[in-house]
């Protein structure tokens, strides 16, 4: 798959600092105008593999290919790509303007040409009014959207993100999140964009890689992501989840036949063809309804009840004690169960999700 | 409200503005005995007949400065023409001074770049380390640098010893020995500014540059060296400005050809053929110069950073 559609391959790339292994064997690939985001908790190698695209790590064995060609034994200043840094790193003795010519004047643009992709990325991210000031007079929004500016004036292949939001207040966060998701349909180039933030993620990427431990847990759409996790540590990342320990029956086709706590017996799909005995089972709070109780798929009793303004959260404990968390929509007309009160589940037909443990 | 707020503030900066007082106090006084009075008596005195032997007559007059700048022959009695001899020392002062403080510069921006990027445990090592040679007094150190670089000294011996030189390299009693023990005397002075702004630096700046296209050495230059430059200039001033007025440095590791305005001060207030106001006057001369650079520079600065 080297073709043109692949912007960057990511081959069996391995990352050790000593005797820590931060990245082990990772490969992926990013397509040319894709918007491609690298979740996970801190630690767990994204930001790592990020610096290793931009090359201010090395890496210690494997291949990154840019557009088919290996760029993994590069300086930074020779990869065509740009990055822009979780806290800007903006020069602070340069004006905007000498900040977005910086990248284009050391590939050797002439000043006049420079000047005018300035002027025309200051406009893609409308600061035209700003283009004299210094960093240090410019808000934190502000700071960043130069940044992005900055990146994106040599044209490059590929633009690498650093949680550049991570800085910004949550207000601000949301109103990026859009812009920046419309500049790289604008710019058509694509965008490796590592974050912590699954909602970022969620709500910006085509498509997202979950890593932890210095592995890619899985790679899908972000729908992919949420509503057919492959292992209990995508289902628990990403968004609210249970996760109730079950009976495996039989596995085949995809679908499992699991035991609930109670005794029930379900369908549901499994992300794995090999279980036996015990396994996990993914269940969204969104995807349970309450039903009365013998009238469900699992039992519980109610424990808290937690106002959420546009759902209301439901605590249960599952006769073997485990917590169960509901969301019912607040719909006015809803009757809620009692603090005490024993209720039935009922688990919404493709909810349930065996997982890899 | 708009008439409580004024009244609130009234009183709590009276009972402020009497704390500022004594606190400030303290530092009034240590600026007016150790910098005021000591500087206003130098300027008086540049202004007084000498004394022979010493000490002032107080009568006033501008002889000293005639001295410094007019040459009126042995008698006193010819055509003023304008003395070389005391700018000729100024100017090669200025010199020396300046040469020690590229040299300080040199070897003390990588030293304060190299301290700054250790493991933050292993600066303060490093920063112990430099001065140590600084609980020394200057006159033995100075001393000590004498017998390191003369022709029969250790440095001598061992390069003749390895077959490097086949002579002594003849370093004593030359301006670069004089440099030499300048750049000795003041490089922490140079060190410790560079490397509290380095220190500073974020390094992510650097990997910036990187990204955007630049080499190391562009990078340096663009962007690392205009980001620590307030601690190089500063490093450089305090370098520079006791480098200019140096004595001991010029008097033991140089000849007479490097004579320089400390000394010539010095020589002033020393012994029977002092001049007390002559003294002053050049003092005042040199301390009206530096001034005059500094407030240039400090103009500079404000204009820039507006």
């Amino acid at each position: 798959m080297a073709d043109a559609g692949t912007a960057i391959s990511i081959d069996r790339v391995v990352k050790r600092y000593g005797s820590f292994t931060a990245l082990h064997g990772i490969t992926l690939e990013v397509g040319a105008d894709e918007f491609f985001t690298l979740l996970g908790p801190s630690g767990c190698g994204k930001t790592t593999l990020l610096r290793a695209i931009a090359g201010f790590d090395d890496v210690t064995e494997g291949e990154i290919r840019l557009y088919g060609q290996n760029i993994a034994n590069l300086p930074p200043h020779k990869r065509p790509v740009n990055t822009v840094f979780q806290h800007y790193a903006l020069f602070p003795h340069m004006t905007v303007t000498e900040n977005i010519m910086f990248g284009a004047l050391r590939l050797g643009w002439s000043r006049s040409d420079a000047e005018a992709r300035a002027r025309e990325v200051l406009s893609l991210v409308r600061l035209d009014s700003f283009a004299d000031r210094k960093p240090g007079q410019l808000s934190g929004g502000q700071q960043q959207r130069v940044a992005l500016a900055r990146a994106l004036a040599p044209r490059p292949k590929v633009l690498l993100l650093d949680e550049p939001l991570s800085a910004l207040d949550l207000k601000l966060r949301q109103a990026v999140r859009a812009e920046l998701k419309s500049l790289q349909r604008e710019t058509g180039i694509a965008f490796v964009f590592v974050t912590h933030d699954q909602e970022e993620a969620l709500t910006m990427s085509d498509r997202i890689a979950v890593m932890s431990a210095g592995r890619v847990q899985q790679v899908g759409t972000p729908r992919e992501i949420y509503e057919a996790p492959t292992n209990r540590f995508v289902a628990d990342f990403i968004g609210e989840t249970n996760l109730i320990e079950v009976e495996v029956k039989r596995v085949s086709d995809g679908r499992a036949e699991v035991v609930l706590p109670g005794g029930h017996i379900t369908q549901c799909a499994a992300a794995s063809q090999s279980h036996a005995g015990t396994g996990h089972i993914s269940l969204r709070p969104e995807r349970l309804t309450l039903c009365p109780a013998e009238a469900g798929d699992l039992g519980a009793r109610v424990e808290s009840l937690i106002y959420l303004g546009t759902d209301i959260q439901v605590w249960a404990r599952l006769p073997d004690n485990e917590r169960l968390i509901l969301r019912v929509q607040n719909a006015g007309s809803i009757a809620l169960p009692a603090v005490g009160q024993e209720i039935g589940i009922k688990i919404e037909a493709d909810a349930a999700r065996l997982l890899v443990d | 409200m708009a008439a409580a707020a004024p009244g609130g503030a009234s009183t709590s900066s009276r009972i402020y503005r009497g704390n500022v007082l004594r606190l400030i106090g303290p530092s009034w006084v240590i600026i007016g005995i150790f910098l005021l009075i000591p500087v206003i008596l130098t300027v008086v005195y540049s202004f007084l007949t000498k004394e022979f032997r010493g000490g002032v007559q107080w009568t006033p007059t501008l002889a000293a400065y005639d001295q410094f700048f007019f040459d009126r022959g042995l008698f006193g009695d010819e055509p003023p023409r304008i003395e070389w001899t005391y700018l000729g020392i100024f100017w090669r002062s200025v010199w020396q001074a300046a040469s020690a403080t590229l040299l300080c510069l040199v070897i003390g921006f990588p030293t304060a770049w190299f301290i700054a990027t250790r493991d933050p445990r292993q600066r303060a090592t490093w920063l112990f380390m430099i001065t140590i040679p600084y609980w020394v007094n200057l006159l033995i150190r100075t001393v000590s640098m004498k017998f390191l670089i003369r022709d029969e000294g250790p440095l001598n011996s061992l390069l003749m010893w390895t077959g490097i030189t086949d002579a002594p390299l003849g370093l004593i009693n030359t301006n670069f020995a004089v440099q030499l023990g300048l750049f000795y005397s003041y490089l922490p002075f140079m060190v410790l500014p560079i490397y509290a702004a380095v220190e500073r630096y974020d390094f992510s700046l650097s990997e910036a540059a990187a990204d955007l296209y630049s080499g190391m050495w562009t990078t340096l230059r663009l962007v690392i060296l205009p980001t620590v430059r307030p601690g190089i200039i500063a490093g450089c001033i305090l370098v520079f400005i006791p480098s200019l007025g140096a004595f001991l440095a010029p008097d033991l590791l140089g000849g007479a050809k490097t004579f320089m305005i400390g000394s010539l001060i010095e020589e002033q207030f020393k012994g029977a053929a002092g001049n007390w106001p002559f003294g002053s006057a050049v003092a005042t001369i040199l301390m009206t110069i530096i001034m005059a650079v500094l407030l240039v520079y400090a103009r500079a600065q404000g204009k820039e950073s507006k």
